[in-house]
């Protein structure tokens, strides 16, 4: 291994409108993980207790676009990132959470909160804490340039490992074939 | 009364602390505090801002796809969504009992499940917390920083998840969201190698999680005073439990007791949990409020989790597991142990019995069976539970008959947990931040608290300010995508997206 000193690309992520499993599937490349660490650092990300991105060499985006907050971290992330990456299908084209979009948003918010199961003190929350919901999620690159897409539900480790060492080396991205095939 | 914090009286002039992301748990959630000229805090709320509608948009979706599809509700814990929706799917294919291969492999799955989630939670989240102190620099309070000082206990719990999520990619296809399975059973039995392959392992991941539970009891016992005062609250608590009371993660009544360990219910049917418990809404949060009908919504709410379970169980069947939760509950002195950091402590004991309860499972030759699947007469209803790594779990769904859905109900472990997180803030709120000014360790002491209780918010995030009464999503060129107007008594309006949006 190289063992000038090399500054460490600096690393940031994200959860829009997702499940967390992109971040799961990152997180299992498994004993990999100490091997990264050597090549980059980390920024903001739920790994970590950093609350605000600082300017990192590349953004990684699981998730679609749901609400306005998410609106908001995919900007900020596209204005600190050189490079900014889908991962996964909610961010690539807004994956299950997109299946709302067939339904009107306040059939949504009906359901869960005043026609439900069980419910007390129905109504639909609205406090000004809470982020506006769009009536549509979309996939990130719908409201920011997106550099790369990494599909899957998730995409897998391997997938991800690929990805992050052949970039992080400079070389065009190419993936076996077992990677990028679905079930 | 820390539940006096949850609404200031005059909450006019009141400075607002955020903060937001709450980081190192799973998926993003918000806190503010409410506090006066002195730094009193007045009000102290944990926010759950993220909505994806689950329940209205599966309607009309065949209910085969419920496992695979509600899974993705969650990625850290599919295998109890993909798992809850199964057993509910059970009961709309008539099928009360499954074979016994196709129930153990289900076990295996979600013993796997919670070792793999467990693991992480403690080792990749919290433990910096725990191991270098809740004053540690922002920089270096992360699971790097635990890889440098401390690369034994780092490496293991990477390892301890690996193992979790080979279990579950041996049991359901894939490490997340996988396959397998399937309305009135799996798609799969375990074969001899994949058997074999984590049989050469599972010894040495015993060991690991032995180790586990002694690291966590030297962390508590450096700080019994306070961890026995941090963020404590008196709850009610609630899991499912074997007919013998035992403790039982897959499938079980219910049983309930009150802060005093007095029981509430026990061994209650789950399909009828909707005479039993119900929801809240509060304006203020997307996620709900459940509480005990028969205490009402002030006194009702409860924990969930490996706190409840070990303290709500008579025993574990697996006997490391059952040493350990002898000394565990000892330290109640005949009271429910209520103090929320033992929550990583009972965790590490919930731990510890899934190791070894693979470790039984590997032997048992029925894992290997060829009787995958049953079907009976069809039904309309279908609620399945289970004890997700956070809690008890319940899926609700109701069918046409065509088996498209028209109804679903899902309570999700940390919904159940939403009031006991929200009083174990206010009172770290009351007892760590009163009158104090306010910096960014103090701060990091609400996220501890709330880190005890694991929970999985998913994922959503919030910036600073004021909310904007009129948002446009504009692409990247500047076309409007979608706008949206929040009218003054609240209601949103959609004023159209688009066509170039869909
Ligand atoms: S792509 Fe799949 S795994 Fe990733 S966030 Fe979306 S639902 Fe979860």
């Amino acid at each position: 291994m190289d063992t000038r000193v090399r500054p460490k690309l600096r690393v940031a992520t994200t959860s829009l409108a997702g499940c967390f499993g992109c971040h799961m599937s990152l997180l299992d490349i498994d004993e990999r993980l100490i091997d990264l660490v050597e090549l980059v650092e980390l920024d903001r990300t739920p790994l970590t207790d950093i609350k605000t991105i600082g300017d990192c060499d590349l953004g990684l985006i699981e998730g679609g676009v749901g609400n306005a907050e998410n609106v908001e971290v995919l900007r900020t992330f596209r204005h600190h990132c050189k490079v900014l990456v889908a991962v996964g299908a909610c961010a690539v084209n807004g994956g299950i959470p997109a299946m709302r979009n067939s339904f009107a948003l306040s059939d949504c918010l009906e359901e869960a909160y005043i026609d439900g199961v069980g419910l007390y003190n129905q109504g639909i929350p609205n406090d000004p804490e809470l982020p506006l919901l769009l009536s549509q999620v979309h996939p990130i690159h719908e409201v920011v340039k997106v550099d790369y897409f990494l599909p899957g539900c998730p995409p897998s480790a391997d997938a991800i490992w690929t990805f992050l060492t052949e970039l992080l080396a400079g070389k065009p991205i190419g993936f076996p074939y077992t990677q990028i095939h679905y079930d | 009364m820390p539940s006096q914090l949850e609404t200031a009286s005059h909450p006019q002039g009141l400075k607002r602390v955020a903060i937001e992301p709450v980081t190192r748990v799973e998926g993003h959630g918000k806190v503010t505090l409410l506090l006066d000229e002195d730094d009193h805090v007045q009000q102290a709320r944990l926010h759950i801002v993220e909505f994806r509608g689950f329940e209205k948009f599966i309607q009309g979706r065949p209910f085969w796809e419920l496992p695979v599809l509600v899974q993705r509700l969650c990625g850290i814990c599919p295998v109890s969504h993909h798992l809850a929706a199964a057993k509910a799917c059970d009961r709309l294919v008539g099928v009360d009992q499954l074979t016994s291969t196709a129930e153990k492999v289900r076990r295996l799955m979600h013993f796997g499940q919670i070792l793999q989630s467990h693991a992480l939670h403690f080792f990749h989240l919290s433990s910096p917390d725990l191991l270098f102190g809740f004053d540690d620099p922002v920089a270096h309070r992360n699971i790097i920083g635990v890889l440098d000082a401390h690369p034994d206990i780092a490496r293991q719990g990477v390892l301890l998840r690996k193992y979790g999520q080979e279990v579950i990619r041996i049991t359901s296809g894939k490490r997340i969201h996988g396959t397998g399975a399937i309305p009135g059973g799996v798609n799969k039995a375990v074969s001899a190698s994949e058997r074999d392959l984590l049989q050469a392992d599972i010894g040495q991941v015993v060991q690991w999680a032995v180790d586990g539970v002694a690291l966590m009891k030297r962390l508590f016992g450096a700080n019994a005073a306070a961890f026995q005062r941090f963020g404590t609250i008196d709850a009610n608590s609630l899991s499912l439990v074997r007919p013998d009371g035992e403790l039982e993660l897959y499938h079980g009544g219910l049983r309930a007791r009150d802060a005093t360990g007095s029981v509430l219910f026990d061994h209650a049917d789950v399909a009828d949990y909707q005479d039993l418990l119900a929801e809240q809404v509060k304006p203020w949060s997307y996620m709900k409020f459940p509480f005990i009908r028969a205490l009402g919504p002030e006194a009702g709410w409860y924990r969930v989790g490996p706190l409840a379970r070990v303290g709500n169980c008579d025993a574990i069947d697996t006997p490391l597991a059952e040493r350990e939760r002898q000394e565990f509950v000892a330290m109640g002195q005949g009271r429910p142990v209520q103090a929320t950091l033992a929550t990583h402590w009972a965790r590490l004991i919930e731990l510890l019995h899934c190791a070894e309860a693979i470790e039984r499972l590997l032997q048992d030759p029925d894992l290997g069976g060829r009787d995958l699947l049953l079907q009976g007469e069809p039904r309309r209803l279908g609620i399945g539970v289970i004890e997700a790594p956070r809690g008890t779990l319940f899926h609700h769904y109701e069918i046409d008959a065509d088996g498209l859905v028209r109804k679903a109900n899902l309570i999700v472990s940390t919904t159940n947990n939403n009031q006991a997180m929200n009083e174990s803030i206010r009172q770290v709120a009351l007892d760590e931040l009163d009158g104090r000014r306010l910096t960014e360790p103090l701060l990091n002491r609400i996220e501890v608290a709330i880190r005890a209780y694991d929970p999985c918010l998913s994922c959503a995030t919030h910036a600073l300010g004021k909310m904007p009464l009129e948002l446009e999503l504009l692409d990247a060129d500047g076309a409007v995508l979608d706008r949206l107007r929040k009218r003054a008594d609240g209601n949103i309006v959609d004023d159209g997206h688009c066509s170039a949006a869909s």
